[in-house]
């Protein structure tokens, strides 16, 4: 026992307070219990089919494909703070850089091993790089993913080799500081990738033809879509990094980041939103008065089935669209703690219920005049490994914490001012 | 010169007894639902609705209305959407071909069917012992994981070819390629055909006052057409609107 605490503190960086060893395995222990679950779900769903959910034909995407969705929109955090950075030169929005990046690695790989999951036949999954159809959004989306998985672990590499036992390694220093150079490319490549495949994620939706719920049209091949979920995408990043950081502060009980950095993020995000919702307002009016009556659709067609109703129109334009982005935009509320954190919440939340609408009122509705509402609820199995994820998301998380220089600290503070 | 091959469903003509859609399924080598399978999570490459009017007493009609895959002729649905082209309509035949080889089993091209016409194969494939002596040569049972539609009875298609080879001829003989379906209807209800044939039957038929498309101001071109003399029919297969309160599977 006494050599794993003495293995724990030789991996924590010098001068820095963390936690004892034996409160971080305890907090810990719930995390590894669900991350057990879920890999054991995701087992039984390998092994014996996609039968074990409760997706069927009519509900081809279900649950899984809904928090893929949502996550990947919080994750855009990452390439976007990076963006920020590196590009726009917002120096002072650096000391959250590293967490970011840690976020979009975390929100990315997991929502690709969740695809791993959900896709009928796993093992052929590299058919889309051999036999790729180009017109398929789909195609842009794996694609996409796959390059910013990979450059989101270049991006933590530095990262990782900035531990303190790893960074006695020679070989690893060198490696680290060439790498670091290429950080700035990395952040340009990223955002490049993930402008594109957070649009492809909304233009997945535009593109249907066959369900006028959701389709758009839009500017040259790319659906309006694929403009809002891009917009969506990059003014809730910022939101979520303000979240997982503000529970990072209250888990740890440290200040991490100086207020100032909150109130920037909360400001970008709620000006983007501000944006969002205008824009989400003129396509929702052209979709409803033009492109749906065109295919033969009409707004109760839509509309009139509980518990799915205009309400959640509502619900994603004002209650957690507009009010959101005014709690993060005006000094009043933006420079309390509180109504920052509430707004960032609903903002997420309004994000949550968009990605929610777009994947599964869409296949509730029937496109057939002569089919059923349907409803569906996720099966145990989808929710144990969508909730291993969110472990799996919290563990890698709270590791990198404790052994890895997440957060620089504030200058002129004392980083060991507050106690564990 | 290509064909379009295509069918009419005459709606008039059809009782909902259900011979097309076991005769699709024997001939397409579609296993037995498993307990635990339900009306959504079966395999029904063709599908028969039963829809009313909506009305009561002397007022209440009945139509059963047969769904396959609509074979879209424009902008098909599945085939933009599958990202590793698992999915191709044949230039020589117009039929819409799935690769349960190459599928991913991603269904994203069941969410972009407007007509529900695929399905997944949810669990592995299983025959009571003895029955798999009674499964069709000509055709390839699809694993789990993969999505599967109809075809056309594309192994009959593969037969007539074989068939007009054999004899020395370039053009297939209708007669020799006709689907399960059309050949179980006990009423004659389906007729198909060459729609890019003005000489065919099925040509006529299909540009008849009475014949429709579902859903047709969606664009997608179907190659399945429908006919009936009720205009309630007509009028809530084309007009979304018209939206009919009650249904059930057959």
């Amino acid at each position: 026992m006494s050599e794993l605490l003495l293995i724990d503190r030789r991996w924590i960086a010098r001068g820095v307070e963390r936690s004892s060893t034996m409160r971080f395995l305890l907090w810990l222990v719930p995390w590894v219990a669900l991350l057990a679950l879920g890999i054991y779900a995701a087992g039984l769903c390998l092994y014996y089919g996609l039968n074990q959910t409760n997706m069927d034909n009519r509900f081809a995407f279900g649950m899984w494909i809904f928090l893929d969705l949502a996550i990947i929109a919080m994750g855009a955090g990452a390439f976007f703070t990076g963006f920020l950075v590196y590009i726009l030169k917002q120096e002072d929005l650096k000391p959250i850089l590293n967490s970011a990046v840690v976020v979009g690695l975390v929100c990315y790989s997991g929502a690709v091993a969740v695809l791993m999951v959900d896709v009928g036949q796993p093992l052929r999954a590299w058919f889309t790089f051999w036999y790729p159809n180009t017109h398929s959004m789909l195609t842009e989306v794996t694609f996409c993913i796959s390059c910013y998985l990979l450059v989101l672990i270049l991006e933590y590499i530095p990262v990782l080799l900035r531990n303190r036992q790893l960074r006695k390694v020679p070989s690893f220093l060198i490696f680290e500081h060439q790498l670091h150079k290429l950080v700035p490319v990395l952040a340009a490549v990223g955002a490049f990738l993930s402008f594109f495949h957070q649009g492809s994620l909304g233009g997945l939706y535009g593109v249907l033809r066959g369900r006028p719920f959701v389709y758009r049209q839009g500017f040259a091949i790319w659906p309006s879509t694929f403009f809002l979920f891009i917009l969506s995408a990059i003014a809730v990043g910022p939101s979520f990094l303000i979240l997982v950081t503000a529970a990072a502060e209250r888990v740890t009980g440290r200040h991490l980041v100086k207020p100032g950095v909150f109130r920037k993020l909360g400001l970008i995000s709620g000006v983007l939103l501000a944006m969002y919702v205008a824009v989400k307002a003129v396509d929702t009016l052209v979709w409803l008065n033009i492109t749906s009556p065109s295919l033969g659709f009409g707004p109760r067609d839509y509309y009139s089935y509980w518990p799915i109703s205009s309400t959640f129109l509502f619900a994603v334009t004002v209650p957690l669209g507009l009010f959101p982005a005014l709690l993060l935009i005006m000094p009043i509320t933006a420079g309390k703690r509180g109504w920052l954190l509430f707004g960032a919440t609903l903002a997420c939340a309004g994000v949550l219920l968009n990605r929610f609408v777009f994947t599964v009122q869409t296949l509730a509705l029937p496109t057939l005049a002569f089919d059923d509402f349907l409803q569906y609820s996720p099966s145990w199995q989808e929710v144990a490994t969508f909730g291993g994820v969110i472990a799996y998301g919290v563990i890698v998380y709270s590791l990198s914490y404790r052994y890895l220089p997440l957060f620089d600290p504030p200058k002129g503070a004392d980083p060991n001012v507050s106690v564990d | 010169m290509s064909a379009r091959y295509g069918m009419v469903i005459d709606l008039d003509r059809c009782t909902g007894c259900g011979a097309c859609m076991v005769a699709c399924a024997a001939e397409n080598n579609v296993p037995p639902a498993p307990p635990r399978a339900t009306p959504r999570t079966g395999l029904t490459p063709m599908l028969v609705h039963k829809v009313t009017n909506g009305m009561e007493g002397t007022a209440r009609r009945e139509v059963f209305i047969p769904v396959t895959c609509m074979q879209c002729g424009d902008e098909t649905p599945c085939v933009s959407v599958c990202p590793q082209q698992a999915v191709q309509v044949d230039k020589a035949t117009g039929i819409v071909m799935q690769m349960p080889q190459r599928c991913l089993g991603c269904r994203y091209c069941m969410v972009a069917c407007p007509y529900h016409a695929r399905y997944f194969n949810w669990w592995d494939p299983a025959w009571p012992a003895g029955m798999e002596k009674s499964l069709n040569p000509g055709v390839a049972v699809r694993m789990r994981g993969v999505v599967e539609k109809c075809n056309l009875c594309h192994a009959r298609l593969h037969s007539a070819k074989e068939k007009a080879a054999a004899a020395g001829r370039k053009e297939l003989d209708p007669a020799d390629y006709i689907p399960a379906c059309l050949e179980a209807c006990p009423t004659g209800a389906i007729l198909f055909g060459n729609l890019a044939d003005e000489n065919d039957a099925v040509f006529s038929v299909a540009h008849s006052p009475d014949a429709f498309r579902l859903l047709a101001r969606l664009g997608t071109e179907p190659k399945v057409y429908y006919k009936s003399g009720q205009a309630w029919v007509k009028a809530l297969a084309e007009h979304h609107s018209e939206r009919a309160k009650e249904s059930k599977h057959v």
